[in-house]
């Protein structure tokens, strides 16, 4: 079977939990509440929300590992539960936990792992002998990896995962417990496997990365999606995203009413002293007309600082709540 | 059916097992030949027990090494990879019917236990020697019970592994395994019983009693041993049923 030029995730509103073990055989634990989501073949498409919101559990429903209680997921037109095995040939997987076999070399995990996907033995050690140099693990590669450090058992995992050239790769929190380097040797890696058309779907309670790495989110949270867009469009979708931070020469309460009038802005907060936050749809479009009001009042402007609008600030606009609450 | 993915799956078993040859070897071998030497070699030799104890020891020794290594074989590994290190995880990702995933395992086991079976026989020969008597009349019937014996061990290897957590192996070692091979016609045959009508009737639902009887029954068929066609019915009945539940919990196991 040759697999299809790029493959898509798709998924009907299905829905999924996990029985609860307990003295109740009933009592269920709902995971997932009816998410719908299709990811086109190509893209960095990232999940984003807090611990417990029910990543996983899609991420399990998608790779075969966890059956929906109610719905259908598909890969690229395979139903992933009715055709698990034409599923599991597109996809490769990424574990929230280190899931390496321990009793196997650095170098085994991956010859092995080809060859349960067919791969003939000069292929296999042809990419694995690569993978360990893309993934700085060569001078590692012949030992157990049962001593590795945490961040040597991830890349490991994602080297294997890849290991069969998947159309589809899964990753799962792929960079919790990695140092800022190794973190950015990752995201290098994601990018590049994409431009190769490959489709990524990853998991993250990490802001930064969604932003840096993914070109769509969807913000999950119990068990619901609650936004989706590019990054760019869901921060444009916080009304007055922007933070200005701004400080005067003096204080003048008729400043901040004149702020407060100014087109986009949402929101003055003054504290107390010759500072103001200012909340509002637009970012540095803004600096002349607060220049102008000043001015208008008497006082000079004397120190900016804008942010722009982030996950964060999304998340907390949706739910009402922090991310790493 | 995806044979070369099954055959890398075994592949790996096999790797893995060769890589611990020396533990596997203690492990399977250490204890049986101790059994063998004190009850075989000491007792019979000062005189506790008479000659014959030999010839009639040595098949129940035979079935509670296959037994205990195919059990061992299979169950160990799987409690661990299913629980502490997750690692089963990607051999169920791999393109394969995840039965088949439960399977190899069980034919890693059996292969396991038909070595550690017919490794004894020459071992213990060794020293039993002289006065072991030792008759295969019929070869076919040697074969089909071995592999009988070795299959239900790994089938139960597979539905203990896949039905017992990490903390219980002590537990499932101490209330599974000993029982089973206290009254498992392993040290005596069914019919030393004769004198305990209800006991001779309970151990029937012990599937090792059939291993220890089949095996003297086609390699010392010179003492008194079960109905034939009652055990390789018996065996039969277990390896399936056990296949059937081990599968079954595989697969409660593999998806969540």
């Amino acid at each position: 079977m040759s697999p299809p030029p790029a493959a898509a995730g798709r998924t009907g509103p299905f829905s999924g939990g996990g029985r609860q073990k307990g003295k109740d055989p009933k009592a269920q634990i709902t995971a997932l509440d009816g998410i719908d989501i299709e990811i086109a073949p190509g893209q960095i498409f990232g999940l984003l929300g807090p611990n417990g919101a029910g990543k996983s559990t899609t991420v399990g429903i998608l790779t075969t590992r966890v059956r929906p209680t109610s719905g259908t997921a598909w890969i690229s037109g395979h139903d992933v539960w009715r055709e698990q095995i034409a599923a599991k040939r597109l996809i490769g997987v990424v574990a929230q936990r280190p899931n390496l076999d321990f009793s196997l070399t650095a170098r085994e995990i991956l010859t092995f792992h080809g060859a349960y996907f067919g791969l003939n033995a000069h292929d296999r050690n042809e990419r694995a002998n690569a993978l360990l140099e893309r993934f700085k693990l060569t001078d590692r590669a012949d030992q157990l990896v049962r001593g590795f450090s945490g961040g040597m058992m991830q890349r490991m995992s994602i080297a294997r995962a890849m290991m069969h050239n998947p159309q589809v790769l899964f990753l799962d929190e792929p960079s919790v417990g990695l140092d800022p380097q190794t973190r950015l040797l990752l995201w290098e890696i994601i990018r590049e496997y994409n431009r190769e058309g490959r489709t990524i779907l990853l998991t993250t309670h990490n802001m930064e990365e969604a932003d840096a790495l993914c070109q769509e989110l969807a913000i999950i949270d119990h068990g619901r999606i609650i936004a989706r867009g590019t990054p760019r469009e869901l921060k444009a979708s916080i009304p007055g995203g922007y933070l200005l931070r701004l400080r005067f020469g003096s204080h003048s309460a008729e400043l901040m009413g004149r702020l407060g009038a100014l087109v986009g802005v949402t929101e003055v907060r003054a504290d107390g002293n010759s500072g103001a936050d200012v909340y509002a749809s637009r970012g540095g479009a803004l600096i002349p007309e607060i220049v102008s009001a000043a001015a208008g009042v008497g006082v000079e402007l004397s120190d900016v600082h804008i942010s722009e609008p982030s996950l964060e600030n999304l998340f907390l606009h949706h739910t009402g709540r922090s991310l790493r609450e | 059916m995806n044979w070369k993915a099954f055959f890398a799956l075994l592949g790996r078993d096999a790797h893995v097992a060769r890589r611990n040859m020396v533990q596997l070897m203690l492990q399977t071998f250490l204890q049986p030949l101790l059994f063998v030497f004190i009850f075989g070699r000491v007792m019979v030799g000062s005189g506790y027990l008479p000659m014959a104890y030999k010839s009639l020891l040595l098949p129940g020794i035979m079935a509670m090494s296959m037994v205990f290594t195919g059990i061992w074989a299979v169950a160990m590994p799987l409690i661990s990879e299913f629980q502490f290190t997750r690692e089963i995880e990607d051999r169920l990702l791999a393109p394969i019917d995840i039965a088949w995933v439960a399977i190899e395992k069980v034919v890693a086991g059996l292969i396991q236990a038909l070595v550690a079976g017919l490794m004894v026989i020459p071992l213990a020969w060794l020293i039993l020697r002289p006065g072991l008597e030792l008759h295969i009349a019929d070869p076919l019937l040697f074969v089909a019970i071995t592999l009988l014996v070795a299959g239900f061990s790994a089938c139960g290897g597979l539905a203990l592994g896949c039905s017992v957590d990490q903390q219980h192996i002590g537990l499932m070692f101490s209330m599974v395994m000993t029982p089973m091979i206290f009254f498992g016609c392993t040290y005596y045959p069914w019919s030393a019983l004769s004198k305990f009508p209800i006991l001779a009737k309970v151990v029937l639902i012990n599937p090792l009693v059939y291993a220890s009887e089949g095996l003297r029954a086609t390699l010392v068929p010179q003492f008194p041993h079960l109905w034939l066609p009652a055990i390789l019915g018996a065996l039969v009945f277990f390896d399936l049923l056990l296949l059937f539940l081990g599968l079954r919990q595989f697969r409660n196991k593999a998806v969540n």
